[in-house]
């Protein structure tokens, strides 16, 4: 049993009408969400409650990874104000990734999310055409499916019921999202925030049986998803035909929000081929792609931040080349969260595997 | 075995064990193969994995790291540091098709100079066994 905020209106509303009651009342100063603004949907921090009708906390877009805006917030300092933030799943995971690292801090920082019924490609976002999309979308929330046109990650994503929140809007595996707003209270802030405003506070019990339905389909949905790429066997053949298409634009890194790096060592001085570089290479191989080395920065990229990859799939959604990066990425990542018992984002003391270490453990690695 | 073939490969060593280990060999006067190329780092928990996998990319058949024994460290720590990122990286290949085998991380004391040319020559048997790495002669990377 936990407590549970019930407002008499469809979640969109209800929630609407709660970031406007705490802004009116100041309890907190201002508001992180999507604005909705008919050709586009970004965003942005509000503190005047008449834009919050503008707002469209629960839309299925990610026009980027929310973990990247908090660490623009939060970089230098906390925050001296508080301010509530409604964002996935996914992304408040990358956050509490990115504070392990020193890129942002939660101080003063009001967690909303939701169970994650999963996003739309940002190309969704162009023109609009998302706002013709988004009645099919939340009907088949009711119906408890997965839409075909979600981003390839989020089709496939088995943590969609977030973590380390002060507040979770229950909407995917929720038939009753067109008449109520239920939104479960996990802490104490969260209580108090909840009594300021004028929903029913009730005792109520999570109906996991329709979530565990949702888990069932999706975990299916990630084993055909791996058996179609082949990602096991892929081998330097297949590697080199999917990121043959590479243009090092590196935008998934910077799409990334794991990858923080201010500069990368793949945007360095030292990792540009000097001409006497490409003379050696070319005794070697007799032709070389320019700029060389798309692989090294693929899977280089994957070690470096695999360890805690959230699988938002952002770095697929930004491809020009349309590489399915987020395939791989979920994939590789998966083989090393899985070896250090480790669910990125999840436990916010616990250290990154990276930077800490057992004494004795991975005998299998000595030769 | 292919006999023509003569792998390249780098030895990355730490300056403390792994160097060391180098250096009483060299003392002793015993020999390893002229194709392991030695790489110093300060600690082989400094190695960054960029480097392991541009020295596969660039041509090197096979990567060996040297450290510390556990316990030996200078820096205390780094040579768990390094075994955990050795892991990842394995993991990682492994999990991409390529070739996990082809990096091995064996601890080399100071006083350890047998030990040292020992690993070297028993990798490099080991690589020729395996053959030449694929990447090296690609043009299309």
């Amino acid at each position: 049993m936990s407590k549970t905020l019930y407002i008499d209106e469809n979640v969109n509303d209800g929630i609407k009408k709660f970031l406007r009651c705490i802004l009116e009342n100041g309890k907190v100063k201002g508001v992180l969400t999507l604005i909705n603004e008919g050709e586009k949907i970004a965003y942005s921090l509000i503190s005047n409650p008449e834009l919050i009708k503008y707002t469209v906390p629960l839309y299925p877009i990610m026009p980027l990874n929310a973990a990247r805006s908090l660490s623009h917030i939060t970089l230098s300092e906390p925050i001296s104000e508080p301010i509530a933030v409604v964002i996935k799943p996914c992304e408040i995971r990358a956050f509490i990734e990115l504070v392990k690292r020193s890129q942002g801090s939660v101080e003063n920082i009001f967690f909303i999310s939701f169970t994650c019924g999963g996003v739309y490609p940002i190309k969704m976002n162009v023109n609009g055409k998302i706002n013709e999309k988004i009645d099919n979308f939340w009907r088949l929330i009711e119906k408890n499916e997965i839409d075909a046109d979600l981003r390839a990650s989020c089709k496939v994503c088995k943590e969609f019921i977030p973590y380390n929140t002060d507040m979770t809007i229950f909407l995917a595996g929720n038939k009753e999202i067109n008449n109520q707003c239920r939104i479960f209270l996990n802490t104490d802030r969260a209580e108090d925030f909840a009594e300021s405003t004028d929903g029913n506070i009730v005792q109520d019990k999570i109906n996991t049986e329709l979530i565990d339905e949702l888990k069932v389909k999706r975990l299916e949905e990630r084993k055909k998803l791996f058996e179609d790429k082949k990602i096991e066997k892929l081998g330097l053949e297949g590697l080199i035909d999917i990121f043959g298409r590479c243009i090092s634009c590196h935008a998934c890194g910077n799409a990334c929000p794991i990858c923080y790096c201010s500069l990368c060592y793949f945007d360095s001085q030292e990792s540009e081929y000097k001409p006497v570089d490409y003379e050696s290479e070319l005794e070697k191989r007799g032709a070389i792609r320019v700029p060389p080395n798309t692989v090294t920065y693929q899977v280089g990229r994957l070690i470096h931040v695999g360890i805690s990859c959230v699988g938002c799939g952002c770095c697929e959604d930004v491809c020009p080349s349309e590489i399915q990066l987020s395939t791989i990425f979920i994939k590789g990542s998966e083989s090393i969260q899985e070896k250090f018992n480790y669910i990125p984002g999840k436990n916010p003391e616990e250290l990154i595997p990276i930077s800490t270490f057992d004494i004795k453990e991975f005998p299998e690695v000595e030769t | 075995m292919n006999d023509s073939f003569k792998p390249k490969i780098i030895y990355f060593l730490c300056s403390w064990c792994g160097t060391g280990g180098s250096e009483t060999a060299s003392a002793f006067g015993l020999h390893y193969p002229e194709n392991v190329l030695p790489f110093r780092v300060n600690c082989t928990g400094s190695l960054s994995t960029v480097y392991i996998l541009r020295a596969f990319l660039e041509g090197a058949d096979g990567v060996v790291i040297s450290g510390c024994h556990p316990g030996d460290c200078h820096y205390n720590n780094g040579n768990f540091r390094a075994r955990r990122r050795v892991a990842i990286i394995k993991s990682i290949l492994d999990t991409l098709g390529l070739e996990p085998e082809r990096i091995w991380f064996r601890y080399v004391a100071h006083g350890e100079g047998k030990r040292f040319v020992d690993t070297a020559a028993e990798f490099n048997d080991y690589i020729k066994k395996l053959g030449p790495n694929p990447l090296k002669t690609r043009r299309d990377i």
